[in-house]
């Protein structure tokens, strides 16, 4: 198979060894993509420092703090995750927060309604499957209008983001739905070994969400079809079947995160989730995903969410006023996506320019 | 290669024709692809070669004629069946997913899966960089970094990843559209050695390209296709630039 003929000579030395270890590039490369880290290390020294200076007080080796941080990324955390994969595979998903509330408002009806029949704790199981199945219908339908309609996912996850929202507060009654269950206010705000749990609910899922991202055909299509549909289609791989899975489980993750909050506030509100949808992109930016698709992965996303919920948490802390929140959060998405910028810059994604 | 006259052809084509309405894109075409041989497909824009891979890989159905693959005739519903029965297409771009390794672009849509801790199925990316190292070695072009994501090589590269694929799945027949068009010289002579290398295993390649040299340092023969219908099929020893350019514009 070497016969040496004079193309192949020319061959070797002009095709140059594929690994090219600039040093140089591959440190940069390792600080974007590390970067949602570096931001959070940073936020944290600088409100400890802020802290002490101002108060004289320890901030996170506090563990009230520690805990109070962990609790608030929780919901923003669970609409990430699922963002995460939809925003690799170049789509986004708006509908999430007001599904998220469709979920918490369905999980308290459902949690008071099985109450009345069965057990306790088996009526928040209900609950909260009821929850994260009813979630699934709006996925349903964002997925079949996305991979057999063809609508854009901006305009057809916007559309049920209106649609979720109305179904929602209809639900409710235009009211907040309180949960008679001690099982489940015990969900939302009991701990093991001073560990909530629903620290503990979001970090099994965020694992078994990172697994599927990364170690299943799932995941790994995901990535190719993010990256080059064409591509993707042509190595036979089931778009349309694809996508439509993936609006299902982005909208059963908000689902989770919606009976997750009916848990914590023992009621059920349509409106639970709107803050949280733009926060659920900003926490998968942060993290290292590319808008445009194709990269990203679940544990940066979860250095971003904890990255704006340690600012949010701790400018409180610091007393300084709550407008700013916005302001730093924007800051810290304009900057990291200014840093995935510049490695692309420098890392030359192409040679062939 | 001498004796490939004798031998079955891998491929035939006969009589082939592809109307859309009123159009004959192609009209009553025959060609062959014996083992080992690499054909080229020339005619200017609009003569109707992308309408022929296009049926030849299963995109489109013929209007007429037969396809015959080792002698049996053949149809394909879907590109997905022509690529089960061995006939690859390697396009210039949209080959590839970019942001995945070498080996993970060559099972793209396949992947081998592996048990681990002997329960929980996860992606074998060993398995799947073994198979790029090897395949990618049998090509003549060696990474030692099979974990970088593709969009770190140059053109030329990418294109060998793409033709890595279609051997790593052992396809038979390699049709391959413009594989030059988009890359440098040296990348060129670079996709030209593997023409060569695919030609030494055996296997049959349709070249399709603009670049008359390009043809004439990798071909065998050269098919010409005009306003649909076929204008020439030349062994290249016995032609050259100027009858395939008559040829071409049918001076």
């Amino acid at each position: 198979m070497t016969s040496t003929s004079p193309t192949e000579q020319s061959g070797t030395h002009v095709a140059p060894q594929a690994d090219h270890g600039d040093p140089a590039r591959t440190w940069l490369g390792r600080i974007a993509e590390g970067r949602a880290w570096l931001f959070l290390a940073g936020l944290i020294i600088c409100f400890e420092v802020w802290s002490r200076l101002s108060f004289g007080a320890t901030f996170m080796l506090n563990p009230f703090n520690v805990q109070s941080i962990a609790i608030f990324a929780v919901a923003p955390l669970l609409l990430a995750t699922g963002q995460t994969f939809v925003i690799i595979s170049g789509g986004i998903d708006l509908s999430l927060g007001f599904i998220m509330g469709l979920a918490a408002v369905v999980a308290a009806h459902a949690t008071n309604m099985a109450g009345a029949v069965i057990p306790l704790p088996l009526a928040m199981l209900a609950g909260i499957l009821a929850a994260v199945i009813v979630a699934g219908v709006p996925g349903v339908i964002n997925g079949l209008l996305i991979s057999r309609l063809r609508v854009p996912p901006f305009i057809g996850t916007l559309g049920m983001f209106g649609v979720a929202r109305g179904v929602a507060f209809l639900l409710a009654g235009g009211t907040t739905v309180p949960v008679q269950n001690s099982w489940f206010a015990l969900l939302g705000n009991g701990r093991f070994y001073g560990v909530p749990y629903l620290v503990i609910i979001a970090a099994v899922f965020v694992v078994v969400m990172h697994y599927i991202l990364s170690q299943t055909r799932f995941g790994q299509h995901n990535y190719a079809i993010g990256a080059n549909v064409q591509a993707a289609r042509r190595a036979g791989i089931d778009i349309r079947g694809h996508t439509l899975r993936l609006y299902v489980l982005s909208a059963m993750c908000a689902g989770l995160g919606g009976a997750l909050y009916a848990a914590r506030f023992t009621a059920g509100a349509a409106q639970a989730g709107e803050p949280l949808l733009l926060d659920s992109v900003a926490a998968v930016v942060i993290g290292g995903a590319s808008l445009f698709g194709g990269s990203g992965t679940i544990f940066g996303t979860v250095a971003g969410a904890l990255v704006i919920a340690v600012i949010q948490y701790g400018l409180v802390f610091v007393n300084v006023e709550p407008f700013w929140q916005f302001i730093a959060v924007g800051f810290v998405i304009i900057i990291s996506v200014l840093i995935d910028q510049a490695q692309r810059r420098f890392s030359g994604a192409r040679q062939d320019e | 290669m001498n004796s490939s006259e004798q031998t079955t052809p891998l491929l035939e084509v006969r009589n082939l024709s592809k109307h859309f309405g009123a159009v004959r894109a192609l009209n009553d075409f025959s060609m062959v692809v014996r083992p080992g041989e690499v054909v080229a497909l020339a005619g200017d824009n609009g003569a109707g070669k992308t309408t022929l891979i296009k049926a030849i890989s299963g995109v489109f159905q013929p209007t007429g004629g037969e396809i015959l693959l080792r002698g049996q005739p053949v149809t394909f519903a879907t590109p997905h069946e022509a690529r089960e029965k061995g006939i690859e297409t390697i396009y210039q771009d949209l080959a590839l997913a970019d942001n995945l390794s070498i080996g993970a672009n060559i099972f793209l849509g396949r992947e081998p899966m592996r048990k681990a801790f002997g329960f929980l199925p996860v992606l074998d990316r060993k398995a799947m960089a073994v198979a790029a190292k090897q395949t990618m070695g049998r090509l003549d072009f060696h990474v030692s970094r099979l974990d970088a994501p593709v969009s770190n090589f140059s053109g030329g590269q990418r294109q060998a990843v793409a033709i890595g694929r279609a051997v790593y799945w052992d396809a038979q027949i390699l049709i391959m559209d413009e594989p030059t068009a988009a890359l440098g010289v040296p990348e060129q002579r670079k996709v030209i050695s593997l023409i060569h290398q695919l030609k030494a295993q055996g296997r049959g390649v349709i070249f399709i390209s603009h670049n008359l040299q390009d043809i004439f340092a990798v071909s065998d023969r050269i098919v010409v296709l005009r306003r649909g219908v076929q204008a020439g099929d030349r062994k290249i020893s016995e032609t050259n630039h100027d009858e395939v350019v008559k040829l071409m514009v049918g001076g």
